[in-house]
């Protein structure tokens, strides 16, 4: 039996490695299955949502998390590689590159826009920045959203459809495999499952590494970090930089899956959403912005069974648990927030970090209402 | 020139609404350093009710002028819209005002889902469309329309954002939420009861969204559940392009995104050479603000840059 709290899972692990890591292997691995069999085929595809959520939560935390950069439009970056891999294989430009070649190029796309966007804010702190960068979020959108006149390459609100389905050495993922007796989305879960693996593996190293230290050192006194020799210009771009192509690595993958990608998909409400998951789960810290990515992506799912509940209560439906469900989202996001304000597994350094302060969070406050020069 | 001189107007009447709601970002960061993403909902609510309060008393066939109509809804509104502001502050803020920074950034985001879909729930996704009852006569100025609707906009903005000055600069209350702003705690060694301020910031600024939710809906002719979002947007754009914190910042930075805004959606065709149309108008806005603060990192007004984010 695994012990109960999250945080005694983790000490678990750290303490006994090696049989932790079997029994989570064991466990990720049979996840699909027992999911099939109780909650059916829709489940596993919504878990392969939870593993690309999390992949984004990783890299906006190495942004938010690490760095402390407050970035509100990441969604592009999810963009920038989705569309990446969309322009490159589909009927779209009848262009149909493989997917080892496309991946690496949204990657790298992504990370492009990352240091497009990182090098004019370098200067920019707190608010002031993250009102850029979701600035910059819905220009990318907005560009999407009509590139499709005088010269079409987005192809506008319509989007790209008819995406090549992801495929490895010749395998075609969206395929059953085993002679039909495993569906296309097990490929999917089992691919996903291995980039996050690698995206969790890059997240855990850079954490301990001199750059991981570095972020941490600007995040929590930018000046000190300068004079201690932190080149504080290429360490936040790197950040902007690696937060970005884990977003357009994610970006690929989902265009693959899903064969289709549209505007609507890359909204600011993404990437608040990708936000509110790493600041439920515990800023800064790996396992918790894991958990925060699964709790809120499965949990409007969930909710979507709140019409048979209300059936199975009161005998009807009252109201339209479509209606219902982002109302008693919103009501969990407030009530988790007051509950565990520094997340669900709080980083314990961020704790240490952000032990109130009043003094300074009044100093910080630029001539309030002095309407005069 | 005529087209000029009729973007500009628009532009004015935009950035107004805009300001007013701007002001209510404003207000809230230089008190408690934190952006109320809920405020463009309270605009979406103050416009919802008084949308259906004139709707109501046109449909019971109530002779009435028509700016005693409107004010009559916005007499039913802006109560409303203090109480939900309040009511915001006292569930979401209040308890986190020692938590990490992000954590009350995500109960707004919470309150601000709620309240679409409370709003969505009640009044249904259709377009609630306002009675045709405010004066509808037109002017020419250097060849451009100005409308009766938009000199009233123009000049009620004008008169709450003098009004508003006044009551910062001049009064004993204002005094004490400068005092708050400046430092909450020396403030509350002098006798300023911080929870007080912080109940009256949340009222003047819901009473101010209110009164921009009656304009847009009067403005445009609908309110509809989604309406706040992007307006928050912008109008937290608008004082962050101000520099947040700063009432003046506020106010000119709202009607300086108006007017970029309308200048920028007529002229960006032509300029392109037919390249991109009018609809990039949001990307103008959001290109401009991007500009400014490159240059000046703490908006327009704003003073010094913080220490710490």
């Amino acid at each position: 039996m695994l012990p109960s709290g999250p945080k005694d899972f983790i000490s678990r692990l750290v303490s006994n490695r090696w049989l932790a890591f079997g029994l989570l292997s064991v466990f990720l691995a049979a996840l699909p299955f027992a999911v099939e069999a109780i909650a059916g085929l829709t489940w596993v595809r919504i878990i392969g949502f939870a593993i690309l959520y999390a992949m984004l939560a990783l890299g906006l935390n190495i942004v938010v998390g690490f760095a402390g950069l407050l970035d509100l439009g990441y969604i592009a970056f999810y963009a920038v590689g989705a569309y990446t891999y969309a322009l490159l294989s589909s009927p779209h430009f009848g262009i149909h590159l493989p997917f080892w070649l496309v991946m690496p190029a949204s990657a790298a796309l992504a990370c492009l826009f990352g240091v497009l966007l990182g090098a004019p804010t370098l200067r920019l702190r707190g608010d002031y920045l993250a009102i850029v960068t979701l600035g910059f979020g819905e220009i990318i959108r907005i560009f999407l959203n009509n590139l499709n006149a005088p010269v079409n390459i987005t192809n506008g609100p319509q989007g790209i459809n008819m995406i090549d389905p992801i495929s490895v050495a010749g395998f075609d993922m969206s395929r059953p495999s085993f002679g039909g007796a495993v569906p296309g989305v097990y490929n999917y879960y089992y691919l996903f499952l291995a980039f996050a693996m690698l995206i969790i593996f890059v997240s855990l190293r850079l954490q301990d590494s001199r750059i991981g230290r570095a972020w941490v050192a600007i995040r929590e006194d930018e000046v000190a970090a300068e004079a201690m020799g932190i080149n504080i210009r290429n360490i936040k771009l790197l950040a902007f930089a690696m937060g970005a192509s884990f977003g357009g690595v994610s970006g690929s993958l989902f265009a693959g899956f899903q064969g289709f990608v549209s505007p609507e998909s890359f909204g600011l409400m993404e990437s608040v959403m990708i936000l509110c998951m790493i600041v439920l789960g515990g800023m800064g810290n790996i396992a918790g912005v894991i958990t925060g990515a699964v709790v809120l992506s499965i949990l409007p799912e969930a909710l979507r069974y709140l019409g048979p509940l209300e059936e199975f209560l009161f005998g009807r439906v009252l109201v339209d648990p479509a209606d219902l469900r982002m109302l008693l989202f919103g009501f969990a996001l407030v009530a988790m927030m007051l509950f565990r304000p520094a997340g669900i597994v709080p980083s314990a350094r961020r704790q240490d970090e952000l032990r109130p302060e009043p003094a300074i969070a009044s100093q910080e406050q630029a001539s309030l209402f002095d309407t005069s020069d | 020139m005529e087209i000029l001189v009729q973007q500009i107007i628009n532009g004015l009447v935009l950035g107004s609404i805009y300001a007013l709601v701007a002001l209510g970002y404003t207000m809230v960061y230089g008190i408690l350093g934190l952006i109320n993403f809920a405020h463009g909902e309270i605009v979406m609510i103050g416009a919802m009710i008084a949308s259906t309060v004139i709707r109501k008393i046109v449909e019971a066939g109530i002779k009435l002028p028509g700016l005693v109509i409107a004010a009559l809804g916005l007499l039913v509104a802006a109560p409303a819209c203090m109480a939900l502001g309040i009511g915001i502050e006292r569930v979401a803020y209040r308890p986190l005002r020692r938590a990490p920074r992000l954590a009350p950034l995500i109960t707004a985001i919470g309150v601000s889902i709620v309240l679409q879909n409370a709003a969505m729930l009640a009044w249904g996704r259709q377009y609630i469309s306002f009675p045709p009852i405010l004066p509808d006569g037109t002017h020419t100025i250097a060849g451009a329309r100005i409308t009766d609707i938009q000199i009233i906009i123009i000049l009620l903005a004008v008169t709450i954002m003098a009004a508003l000055h006044q009551l910062v600069h001049k009064t004993r209350l204002g005094r004490a939420m400068r005092a708050t702003a400046q430092s909450p705690d020396i403030a509350g060694l002098m006798g300023v009861d911080a929870n007080s301020i912080v109940a009256v910031t949340f009222v003047i600024g819901s009473t101010l969204a209110a009164v921009a939710g009656l304009m847009v809906s009067g403005y445009y002719g609908l309110s509809h559940y989604n309406m706040g979002f992007m307006l928050g947007l912008k109008a937290f754009t608008a004082a962050v392009l101000g520099g947040i914190g700063n009432l003046g910042g506020a106010m000119i930075g709202g009607i300086l995104l108006g007017l970029i805004e309308s200048i920028g959606a007529g002229y960006i065709g032509p300029l392109t050479g037919g390249f991109l149309g009018s609809h990039y108008q949001d990307v103008f806005a959001f290109f401009v603000l991007i500009l400014v603060l490159t240059v000046r990192p703490s908006g327009l007004m704003g003073e010094h840059v913080a220490e710490r984010a």
